[in-house]
């Protein structure tokens, strides 16, 4: 049962893994990276950010660059041991099949 | 979820991981021509200065200027070579040259190569000639271990074997020259035709 608790459910989705995924092996990564690297369109991305924002696993940071506004994302600690635990999760599932 | 959607998960997630952070476009074949160009260049310095009246090299003579002419040469074919190719073959894979992988592997790299090249135009103007093969080695060697972080796993290797011939024409610099020759010429010979047969051909 344990393992099953491990799967979490704010992860269960292509493109929340997919943006935990790049944001675990980089700094940060803005939206349109994450964009590019997706194959999202904006507003199926901007739900998805918002979600793992409001979980708390990535944190959101507005700015500008020259004139353009620009936002970037990079893990939480949170996020981070929450998204470790998830692919362990994975793992065992697949191993124990 | 069935299983074989959380194996499909966790082979998007390695994919993505590697794509979001390494610039993995390198071609094989750049390897190979850099170390032909090396061993050009090396056969051609070194049948100048054996056959000049003196007979070895010293730093204000017109043959140590014409030897580092060759070296430029060498350097800058090599860098000419592995941008077309490798822009080719991103091209190829259908990946942007000029993104926030490649920047950070060219960073990264030019890191230890340039204080590395400041290092021995130091060392030069203390007239220490005998360490020159044996430092570019280990400096090379560190810039490639540093990259390998943000390219393909393997030029790790290709390091820490430069560091190690490196530290052995430091240690022998009457051999400097042919360890050099090792170092530059063959090992990317061997390590491109590596490269290319395990990545390119597909």
């Amino acid at each position: 049962m344990s393992i099953i608790n491990n799967i979490n459910k704010v992860f269960d989705h292509r493109i929340r893994l997919g943006i935990m995924s790049i944001l675990m092996v980089n700094e940060y990564a803005d939206f349109n990276m994450l964009k590019e690297l997706l194959g999202a369109t904006d507003g199926n991305l901007a739900s998805h950010t918002k979600a793992l924002e409001t979980a708390e696993y990535i944190s959101v940071e507005k700015q500008f660059i020259g004139r353009k506004p620009n936002t970037r994302y990079s893990t939480t600690k949170l996020g981070e041991l929450e998204f470790k635990k998830h692919i362990d999760a994975l793992e065992k599932l697949i191993n124990n099949q | 979820m069935e299983s074989k959607d959380y194996l499909k998960d966790l082979s998007e997630i390695k994919d993505l991981m590697n794509k979001s952070s390494r610039f993995i476009s390198l071609s094989g074949l750049s390897g190979i021509l850099a170390g032909v160009y090396a061993i050009i260049g090396a056969t051609i310095a070194y049948w100048l200065v054996t056959t000049s009246q003196r007979g070895y090299l010293i730093l204000d003579g017109k043959i140590f200027r014409i030897c580092v002419f060759i070296l430029l040469m060498v350097a800058l074919f090599s860098i000419v070579t592995a941008i077309i190719l490798t822009t080719r073959k991103a091209k190829k894979n259908g990946v942007k040259i000029w993104d926030a992988t490649s920047k950070r592997l060219v960073v990264n790299f030019l890191i230890p190569l340039v204080v590395g090249g400041l290092y021995i135009l130091i060392i030069l103007g203390q007239e220490k000639y005998g360490q020159t093969g044996g430092l570019m080695l280990i400096f090379y060697g560190l810039a490639l271990v540093n990259a390998s972080k943000y390219s393909i796993g393997d030029i790790r290797y290709l390091g820490y074997i430069e560091i190690v011939l490196g530290l052995l024409g430091a240690l022998y610099p009457g051999y400097g020259f042919w360890i050099w020759v090792l170092g530059f010429g063959v090992m990317h010979i061997v390590y491109g035709t590596w490269m290319h047969f395990k990545y390119d051909r597909h």
